[in-house]
């Protein structure tokens, strides 16, 4: 394995993010609900994008989830793995794939969400297999 | 089907023969291309009302490109759909042509991104977009949000890279016939297995080049189309459509093309089984299958068998496509290839492609785009285009 860490750019900021960032510095994981439809989704906004109701709000996520797909860079220095992982909890995200060997992966498997943090230290979710 | 009403024909179509142009501006690329295409067309500077351009455009785009190109026009619009965005934009232009908002229309596209080093595996996220916060800290670029897109097809229906790879070689088959190709050479389906893996499990001769240059289009009512003398080529059918990640439901399988074909089937009242040339955006092999499936040719998960053993190869398959050599090996200036799949479309319909490649008696031809990227969100567009 390259022991080169890739370091993520920040995501910065932003009034639909905020919340999400703060829950992340305390290791939370959360998913935005909506009280109307009752739907979650990804990524997260204010409104909700099934039925545009405005009534939304955090929740705890497990976490946990699924590889969907995936791709390794593998001409970069370090290489990294993009990937979708379908959460337990419906939604699809994208993230990086973190803690194996990048011939690891496959469709299918089992990850667990872990927070690392970004160029100026705002964590960011990222998958490792789950244990 | 000689005899079917159009409300605009295409007369004019120019593709910029450089790949390569560190001495030229964006605009004045953009100047060669509307001047190539309206020479094309038998018209001049002064009959041109209209003019539509998308992302490539400098500056303001219409507002900037309309008063460097000293027009005088009574209609304008910018569409963004990414490369696919000219193959709209001729279904724009044919329907403001019917609402009678113009008569003849002008649609540009140049860029350079080969002279200003922009390259498939630097991130794209574009800052202040609402996804970049939950997408650019993770790397996606070009490549490897199709290798997304590949890597499920290839689980989800047993697609392999060897099937990905005939795409190439059909493509290669091609380009060997066009002068200003950038990859002239036929490979074989070893040679794009043998390429290095850029990110898995896409190949690089899985990805199409990276060039300078650009290309024109001019539409007009069938009236002022028949006092030319350009063979008639009739816009009969398009649709578009945007579709992404969906709020998570996301299925990377399934394109714009899917409903964007249906859409451009309709209303031509033709099948699949009818296109005798078919232009399909070729940022990647996998991009080109999709759209093979979405549009109809096959079924869903039958792509890799559809494309294998030179199915796309012209005199040689049931559905010649890119017979210029495409993404894949010709030309894809500014990143955006959705005019040159107008354009071969043309040339084709006139007869006028390599005699080669050419498609006898070519009547009915299709061109499909997708714009942005197969692994987050894109654009689709179809146009199905009928000889007269």
């Amino acid at each position: 394995m390259n022991l080169k860490t890739r370091v993520m750019p920040s995501p910065g900021t932003t009034p639909e993010n905020e919340l999400f960032i703060a829950a992340a510095r305390e290791g939370r994981f959360v998913l935005r609900w909506c009280d109307d439809c009752g739907k979650t989704h990804w990524h997260p906004r204010a409104m909700c994008p099934h039925c545009w109701s405005t009534r939304t709000q955090w929740k705890p996520a497990s976490g946990r989830g699924t590889i969907y797909s995936y791709s390794t860079m593998q001409r970069v220095d370090p290489p990294y793995t993009l990937a979708y992982v379908t959460l337990d909890e419906g939604p699809t995200m994208m993230a990086n794939l973190v803690g194996a060997a990048s011939g690891a992966w496959r469709i299918g498997m089992k990850v667990q969400v872990q927070f690392e943090a970004s160029d100026d230290g705002t964590p960011v979710p990222v998958f490792a297999p789950a244990s | 089907m000689s005899s079917r009403q159009a409300k605009a024909c295409i007369v004019g179509a120019f593709e910029h023969p450089t790949r390569k142009a560190p001495d030229k501006t964006v605009a004045q690329l953009h100047a060669e291309c509307a001047a190539g295409a309206l020479a094309d067309a038998g018209l001049s500077k002064n009959d041109i009302d209209a003019y539509f351009c998308s992302g490539d455009a400098p500056g303001m785009g219409p507002t900037s490109m309309i008063d460097y190109l000293n027009l005088k026009v009574r209609h304008t619009e910018s569409t963004d759909l990414g490369g696919t965005s000219y193959i709209s934009l001729v279904a724009h232009a044919r329907d403001a042509i019917a609402a009678g908002r113009c008569h003849v229309a002008l649609i540009t596209l140049a860029g350079r991104p080969r002279s200003e080093g922009s390259s498939g595996t630097a991130p794209r996220t574009r800052a202040g977009t609402p996804e970049a916060p939950w997408e650019a800290p993770y790397g996606i670029t070009t490549v490897n949000g199709y290798g997304m897109v590949a890597m499920r097809h290839m689980h989800e229906f047993g697609t392999t890279s060897e099937q990905l790879a005939w795409i190439k070689v059909a493509a290669s088959h091609h380009a060997q016939h066009n002068p200003h190709a950038m990859l002239r050479e036929v490979v074989t389906v070893q040679d794009v297995l043998d390429s290095p893996v850029i990110s898995d499990p896409l190949h690089r001769l899985d990805c199409c080049v990276v060039s300078d240059g650009g290309g024109a289009l001019i539409v007009t009512r069938p009236e002022i189309a028949r006092s030319l003398k350009r063979p008639l080529v009739k816009v009969i059918g398009s649709g578009e459509t945007v579709r992404g990640a969906r709020a998570g439901e996301i299925d990377l399988t399934t394109t714009g093309a899917a409903l964007s074909g249906a859409a451009a089937f309709a209303e031509a009242g033709v099948k699949p089984g009818d296109i005798q040339y078919a232009s399909i955006y070729d940022s990647f092999t996998i991009t080109v299958l999709l759209q093979i499936e979405d549009l109809g040719f096959c079924k869903k998960g039958e792509g890799g068998r559809f494309v294998a053993d030179g199915n796309l190869i012209s005199g040689v398959g049931r559905l010649p496509f890119n017979t210029d050599g495409g993404g894949l090996c010709n030309n894809h200036p500014a990143n955006r290839g959705g005019i040159t799949k107008v354009i071969e479309a043309v040339r084709q319909l006139r007869g006028e492609a390599h005699p080669a490649v050419q498609v006898k008696h070519c009547a009915l031809a299709l061109a499909q785009g997708t714009g942005g990227n197969l692994g987050s969100r894109h654009g689709s567009s179809t146009v199905i285009l009928e000889r007269e």
